[in-house]
Order: structure tokens, then sequence, then C-alpha cells
């Protein structure tokens, strides 16, 4: 594993000594208003590393360029890859949200209730959303308003949405969903997994979001500086909330999905989930302190951590390792990360 | 010790006069010499002064500023006279210099910052250090607290060499500093910030009751008798804080010499007048002070000698007895205004747009419900500036205009239309633009590139439906940065890569992309080279030209009479006067100041100077005696 990893320090390197050299040659490319040197620089170390594992892993087990694993691995990273971006639109205001496993939890779990129930499948499915981004918004007034720092805030939403989904399932699988929900996270079109499809389309749209709109550009200001953006006009407030808001929003989506992956609404779903979100934003190339990051960087972070576990299980390898592995791999990022500035203030 | 560094430092030209000098002792006997040696400055000085006449002219030169050109040579007469009264006899100590600054130079880049700067502190006695901002005093202080290296120049304490000039060194050396940004840890005690990194421990468990016994006896000393030791310092007064600090400089194992780096900066003024006279309590038991202000009355207050700075360089030093308010500024000033500013414009100006309504109206303007009131009209094509010492309200007036502070009270109208100062957005949209003072936390978006930081105000204007905007924003931004010369490889590459001369044109380019209608700027050349100020006045000059309001906010003297077309002086957050086109450095000091009343309200404006009074309402920190002693 930590061979592999090391394929991370030539990439960043040379994607460093790029970026200067490109800026003294005087405007190369004066058109482009965003500079995909930095951000795309930050992607390309993650997309090797995940060129490598996969390279690495047709090699090692003849299962894993199959038809069947990849539709099974497309299945376990979708929902995650879902969480991770929206976490990533969070990490890059500077802030954090804990509380997406929970918030996944109680809306996959109401969703499931209010199909056992018998309401219509659109209506149980708005539902489940609908509470993920009241969750993600009172986060975002509890960081605005109420000025918690985004750890508190979120960690306090993490114990209060998984309460709440213990106390109203009463810590059992909720069962008994209806055929056709189960179809929307198990179905595919041409013969993509329909979850693939779904978080395909979740990781443009945010990448389009955070390139190409005004409200994308100010989530990477409010990251940078937020008294500068405001001094700027930034509405750094309106912001901060909408980020917490799309966060819960798509830890809804993906509490719906997963229940309807599982066919059923486990009170205990997505449990960790927030620190994988996490680590797949940072492994992606995202900073903690903001303004650092991007959405394809985010789902490559996620898509590395699906095949590290999808190869582990094909080469038996044990599991708790495979958590060794990508602690590892954190640490190995960030730390260059952290280095590769060092190295390009000099 | 004192023997060997005299002929070393004999490698210098003084040598002829040195062997008088060479060592301290054979010259200190000589009461007279205290005084006179220290007055002027310039390495062989301490010697020249009385002694030789033949080095004498020399120092003498940089003093041209001052008032009689012999007064070097007469120097020795009046400080004879006036320190045998003070510096000696108070302190009975022997005249030797306890620190010593000879020849010290430092530059910070291209800078020279410092440069042939001497300093002597004796004893009992409270040297000031004065000069504009920017003169050096703060680089002084850092080298002689150890913060920064000197480039060259001798360092000496009780006459022996200081080889390691380290924080450290220099405080075991009896070197302490009470600064103005308080260095206390807010949420400990006052007992264990008194004693912070020497906390008296048995086998490192604390032993809480000696802490809390020598705490007491500390605080006693500087008059805090009836503060508890573990009160969290976070709860106790501006002024205690600083008496705290000086308590805990007095704990040092060895206290001779103490610098003040404005020390009433925070403070009311009784709250000032009981510090001052801990501080002479301090004089009377020997320590030297070193004690730097802005405030002009201070200094004739405690000072015994006063040295003034100018421009990096020594420009007088001298007892305090031989100045006067005007002969201070003047050694303060004493310099040209140099041709950077932009000459011909408002004449240009004036015709075409002389009598319309105020661009910029402010009225009444309060920060805090019982806070004085601000007026202030800025036309079309004038440039104002806004004078004031630091801390008088400047740059929160304009942060309060730009709606990026809380007003209590007040109207503003951009162009006659009211405006409710909401938000910087609000304020944006209605053709208002600041350029901050602090460009790294109030303005730059660092990760951002050059011309993301550029737009940023401007984005949602010229934005479609929530895409930014194509690429006729970024030619716009481009060109922009290419009129401002922005030096930079690409414009792509992130804003944090450039001098702070090419950031503020970064940011001057972000405010000109809003096409505002008043451009606020507060300190627009601080830590910028001269090159670039130059291509800066230049633009301001332009933009008024174009017909914009524009505010200058400048600490600089020379640069807001260089460029402003009125000057309105800020005292203690309220106007203090205005002042037309040619006024003087000296005339903005003494508004600034509140230093001689009637001279300088001749010489504003009177017309749109409500004055307000030298701040009747005074600083804004309430119950003055709200000390938390008893």
């Amino acid at each position: 594993m930590a061979l592999k990893l090391m394929w991370r320090e030539p990439v960043e390197t040379r994607t460093i000594t790029s970026e200067p050299a490109a800026g003294s040659a005087p405007e190369k490319a004066p058109r482009r208003v965003l500079t995909l040197g930095d951000i795309a620089g930050r992607e390309s170390g993650g997309l090797v590393v995940l060129l490598v594992a996969v390279g690495a892993l047709t090699l090692a087990s003849d299962t894993f360029l199959t038809g069947g694993n990849l539709a099974n691995l497309a299945r376990q990273v979708a929902i995650f890859g879902i969480i991770a971006v929206g976490q990533l639109l969070v990490i890059l205001t500077a802030g954090i949200d804990l509380s997406v496993g929970s918030v996944l939890g109680l809306a996959g779990a109401v969703t499931a209730q209010l199909l056992v129930a018998g309401w219509p499948v659109v209506v149980a499915i708005a539902v489940g959303v609908a509470i993920g981004t009241a969750l993600g918004l009172a986060n975002g007034l509890l960081v605005t308003r109420a000025k918690l720092p985004p750890f508190i805030a979120t960690l306090g939403m993490l114990g209060i949405a998984r309460g709440v989904v213990l106390v109203i399932t009463d810590a059992k699988t909720v069962q008994g969903l209806p055929e056709s929900f189960q179809q929307i996270a198990n179905g595919t079109v041409l013969g993509v997994p329909n979850l693939l499809w779904l978080a395909a389309a979740v990781v443009l749209v945010v990448w389009f979001v955070l390139t190409r709109t005004v409200f994308g550009r100010y989530i990477y200001a409010v990251g940078s500086n937020p008294e500068s953006a405001r001094l700027a006009g930034v509405p750094v407030t309106a912001v901060t909330i909408a980020v917490y808001a799309i966060s819960g929003l798509l830890a809804g989506l993906g509490g719906v999905l997963l229940t309807s992956r599982l066919g059923a609404g486990i009170p205990t779903a997505g449990t960790g989930f927030e620190l994988n979100a996490i680590a797949a934003c940072v492994i992606g190339g995202a900073s903690l302190f903001g303004a650092k990051g991007g959405a394809l960087g985010a789902a490559t972070g996620a898509l590395i951590m699906g095949v590290l576990n999808n190869g582990g299980n094909l080469l038996a390898i044990n599991a708790f390792y495979l958590q060794i592995a990508i602690g590892v791999l954190i640490l190995v990022a960030v730390g260059f990360d952290q280095w590769n500035s060092r190295v390009g203030a000099k | 010790m004192t023997r060997p560094p005299g002929p070393g430092t004999a490698t210098d030209p003084p040598a002829p006069d040195d062997p008088a000098g060479g060592g301290s002792l054979p010259h200190d006997p000589a009461p007279v010499d205290s005084a006179t040696g220290e007055p002027v400055a310039a390495d062989p000085a301490p010697r020249t002064g009385d002694g030789s006449a033949a080095r004498g002219p020399a120092p003498v030169d940089q003093l041209s500023g001052g008032p009689p050109a012999g007064s070097a040579s007469d120097t020795p007469v009046p400080v004879g006279g006036a320190s045998a009264g003070s510096g000696p006899a108070r302190g009975g100590a022997q005249p030797q210099a306890v620190l010593e600054l000879t020849g010290v130079w430092k530059a910070f880049g291209p800078v020279q910052a410092l440069s042939d700067v001497s300093l002597r502190l004796l004893p009992g006695q409270v040297h000031c250090l004065a000069g504009e901002n920017g003169a050096g005093k703060s680089t002084l202080i850092r080298v002689l607290t150890g913060a920064i290296r000197r480039d060259r120049g001798e360092y000496r304490i009780d006459g022996a060499e200081v080889t390691t000039a380290s924080p450290a060194a220099l405080r075991a050396a009896g070197v302490q500093a009470v600064y103005q940004e308080l260095s206390l840890l807010p949420h400990l005690s006052v007992a264990e910030n008194l004693y912070m990194g020497r906390l008296p421990a048995r086998r490192g468990l604390l032993d809480a009751r000696r802490l809390r016994r020598s705490a007491r006896a500390a605080l006693a000393e500087v008059g805090l008798d009836g503060l508890e030791p573990d009160t969290p310092v976070e709860r106790l007064t501006a002024a205690t804080k600083q008496l705290v600090e000086i308590a805990k400089v007095l704990t040092a194992e060895s206290v001779k010499v103490i610098v003040f780096d404005e020390p009433t900066t925070a403070l009311t003024e009784s709250e000032s007048a009981r510090l001052l006279e801990h501080i002479r309590r301090l004089r009377d038991q020997g320590v030297a002070m070193l004690y730097v202000t802005h405030r002009l009355e201070e200094m004739f207050e405690i000072g015994d000698r006063v040295t003034v700075l100018r421009d990096g360089g020594l420009s007088e030093s001298g007892p305090m007895a031989d100045y006067d308010e005007n002969r201070l500024i003047a050694a303060m000033v004493g310099r040209e205004v140099t041709s950077l500013y932009p000459e011909d414009r408002v004449p240009e100006a004036d015709d075409a747009v002389a009598d319309d309504v105020p661009l910029l109206q402010v009225r009444g303007l309060r920060r805090t419900a019982d806070g004085p009131s601000v007026d202030l009209d800025v036309r079309a094509g004038e440039i104002v500036g806004i004078g004031g010492l630091l801390g008088s309200g400047r740059s929160e007036l304009l942060l309060a205009i730009f709606g990026a502070e809380r007003i209590a009270a007040g109207e503003i109208r951009i162009g006659g239309r009211a405006v409710r100062p909401a938000a910087p957005r609000t304020m944006m949209n209605a053709g208002v633009g600041l350029l901050t003072e602090d460009r790294k936390v109030l303005g730059l978006l660092p990760e951002l590139s050059i011309r993301e930081n550029v737009t940023i105000a401007s984005l949602r204007r010229a934005s479609r439906g929530g895409l930014l905007p194509g690429k006729s924003q970024a030619a716009e931004a481009d060109r922009l940065l290419d009129s401002l010369r922005l030096r930079a490889g690409s414009y792509d590459q992130p804003v944090s890569t450039l001098s702070g001369g090419n950031q503020q044109k970064v940011l001057l380019a972000r405010w000109l992309l809003t096409e505002p209608r008043v451009l606020a700027f507060d300190e627009p050349t601080k830590g910028i080279d001269v090159g670039a100020k130059g291509e800066l006045y230049e633009v301001i000059g332009d933009l008024a030209r174009r017909g914009l309001g524009i505010v200058v906010v400048s600490s600089y003297l020379p640069e807001l009479i260089g460029l402003a077309d009125r000057i309105v002086v800020l005292r203690d957050g309220a106007v203090a006067g205005e002042l037309p086109a040619g006024a003087s450095e000296e005339d903005v000091l003494r508004l600034a100041s509140g230093g001689g009343g009637p001279e300088a309200a001749s010489g504003g404006a009177p017309e749109s100077a409500p004055g307000g009074g030298p701040a009747a309402g005074g600083r804004s920190s309430g119950p003055e005696g709200d000390e938390r002693g008893a």
C-alpha cells in the first residue's frame, strides 16, 4: 500500500514546479478566469493514485475488472461520493460538517417509515431530502447566527440527529419497502447502475457550481478570508448558510438512496460516514483551512477509498489493515500538501 | 570588560578623540557629561558633546532642522543646568549609561529603517523617543530588546559590549519592555501571568501558595494591593492590565532598563496619570526608561531627555527642558514635501464639478450612542485627507461609512441620496469603495488568483443567471491591471505571490471595476516601496480628476498634505478641525495631538469644522475610575 501511495509524491512535486513556470511565462492563458492550474493540479495527484490503485488491482486480481465487480464498486462508492461533495462545499468555506452521517441515517429512516405507512414514493423521498436540508440549514444558522464553531455546531447535530432516529425507530430496522422504491438504487440505465448516474450528476452539478457560477466563486472567497470577502461585498452569511444546507440536502439524498439500496431503513446507517467524507475531500486535495479543493478531487478521493476497500476484499486482505492504509493515505496526502505550500512559499 | 571594548571600538573614526572616552571610567567622574554625553547622537557624540568641538559639527548638521545651529555647542550649558536638577541628583548614581546604542543601522530589504542612530539611557531618567509613524521608533525598540538583529552598530549595557543580543539574553541583562499590545495571556490568572515561564514548583507540582504570595508582593509594587492574584487577566480593565504588565516586568531578576511602547494608548486620562506616577516612582528608584508616545504633552510631563527620529535617522536629541511643543514638532517633521504628489489637478476638477451636491455627505455619524458625532463632505473631484494620531478613529470612521462596522446614529448620502450603511454590499452598490489599511486581513483573498481577486466585487453585477461573468469582465480586469502597471507573471497566479505595492494595485483594480463614485483609501501606501507609491499617487490624482470623490487616511503627513485638497483632523473620534490644502505638518500634528489651541484653530477653515471641541467625550472607556483594585 505504502509503495503505491508513494506515487503521489512525484506527481505533486511536478505540479508544483510547473506552476511557477506557467506563472513566469507572461500571459500564458490570459483569458481563463478560473485558475485551473491550482485546483486541477491538486486533483491530479489523487487521480494518479487512483489510476495506480486500479492498475495494480487489475493485475493482482482477475475479478477486479469484471462488470459485476465494477457495478458493485459503483454502488458502494456512489452514495459516499454524493456526501463527500456536499462535505467539500462546507470544507471550502473553512468549515466542517460532522453531522452528515447522522442526518443521512435520519432522512433514510424517516423515508422508510413513511413508505411503510403507505405514503407515495415521491412524497416520501421529498420529505427525506427536506429533512436533510432543514438540518443542514439549522447547522448553517448555528454557525452564522449563534456564532458557534462549525465543529461544535455540527457535532451537536450529529448527536441530535442520531438520537432522533433511534427514538423514532425504536432502534429497529424499518422493513417492508415497496419494490418500486428499492428499484431506484438497485436498477440500471443503459447497463450502468442508477446510483452511478446519480452520483455523477451530483458531482457534475457541484463542479459546475464551483467553477462556473458566482455562488461558487463566493464559496472560495469565504473560505479564503471571510472578512476580506465581506468587505468586497460577498454575502458571507448567506453563502455559509447555503453550503451547510446543501451538505444537509445531499446527506438527505444519500440517506434515501441508501435506504433504497438496502431495502430497509436502518437506524444506525451512516455511522462514521462524516469522517470518511472528510477523508475523501482531504485525499482529493481539499484543505481544511478552506478555499482549496474541487468537486472532481472530492469524487476522486471517494473513489480511491472505495477502490481500496473493494480491492482489499477481493484480495482477502484483512479489513483492519485497510483502515490503517487509509489512515496513512490521509496523513501522506495532507503531509505533502503542507510540504508543498512550504516549498511554494520559498 | 570595559577595557577591551574601548580600543576595539576604536576601529571607528573617533579614534583620535577616543583616548579620553575609551574606557568609560576616566570619563565618567566629570558630572557634566552625564548630561551632555548623550544629547546628540552619532557614534562619537557622547564624548564630543562636551569635549571635542572638533567632532561637534558633524552631528550638528543633522540637527539643522532644530532651531539654533549652534545648539550643539550650547548644549553643555543648559544641559548641565537642567540635569543637575533632575538626572544625577535623583538617581544619585554614577553617570555611566546603563544602555548605550551607538551608530546603529538596520535595513529591511531595500528599506533603510535605521541609519546611524545612537541612544544613551541613564539610570534614573526617562528618555522619550519621538518621531512620526515610520520614523523608525519601533525598529529601534526592537533592536534594543533584541527582537531583531542590528546590521551595524554597537550595543553596550553598563559599558560592556553585548555579544548575543537575543531577547532572552537582554532580558536577563536587565532590559525589559512593556508593550503596547499587551503580552498577557487573557485566560490565565494574574499570578500565573506574572510568573509565566518560571512558575514556582516543587517536583513539577505547582506551588500555588508561593505563587500567590510572590504575586501579591509584585502587585503591591505597582500599587495594585487589592487585586486578587487569582483573577483572570481578561476580567481586568486596560489600565490594570498595563500595570500588571509592569509588575511582570519588575519581577524579572534584573531591571535596569524598561522600554514603554505607547503604554497610554488604551488608557483614559486618569489612568494615564496613574501610570505616569508609577513611572516617576521607578525613575526615582534609579531605573532607566525609554518612553515612546505620540502624545506630546506626556513627553513634557514625564521626560528628562528626548531623542527624535526622522526617516530612520537621528534628528535631534537633548534634554526635554530645551524643547517646547513647536521645536519638538519641527524636529519630528523637518522635511521637504516631495514632489511625488500630483500637482496641477485641483483647478481642472474644480472647473468640472464645482458646485454640485457633495458626492458623499456624512451627518452626525456616531459609532456608539454616546460617542462623538462626525460630519464629513466629499465633493466630486476632491481629495479629502483625514489625519489624526493612531487610535483617533480614522480607520473606524471609514469602516463605518463603508458599512463594515455598526453605527449608532447618523446619515450618509451618496450623491444626495440617503443610504443606510447596513453592509459593505449596500455601500458598494451605492458606489462606495474602500481600500482597507490591513490588506492581508481585510482585503486580499490569498488563495484566489489575481484576476479572481479583482473581479470578486463585481461578479454579481455582471453575472447573468448566477453564472460567472464571461470573458468581457476578465478582459476589463486585465485592462485595469495593465493600466495600473501591475507587475506579475500571469494574472492567474495566486495574489499572495505579489509584493505589497502590487497587492495594493490589485485591490485598487477590484474597486475600480465596481465603478465607484467615492473611493476611500486607508493608509494607501503602508508597506509599499517608493516607486509604487508614486504610481499610486498618480492614480489617485487621476481618479479625482475623473470626478470621483476621494478620501485618504494617512499617518504619513507629507503624503496627506501632498495629496489632499483639504484635511480633516480627528482626535479621539471627533473632528478636531479642518485644514486647507496648504496646511503644514505642524498644523496637522498640533490639531491631532491637541497641542497649541488658538493658533491651530485659526489655521483651520472654519466653515465646515464643527470642531466638536477637543473631544469632549473623551475616550469611550466609560467610567474612568472603573478600577478592579478594591
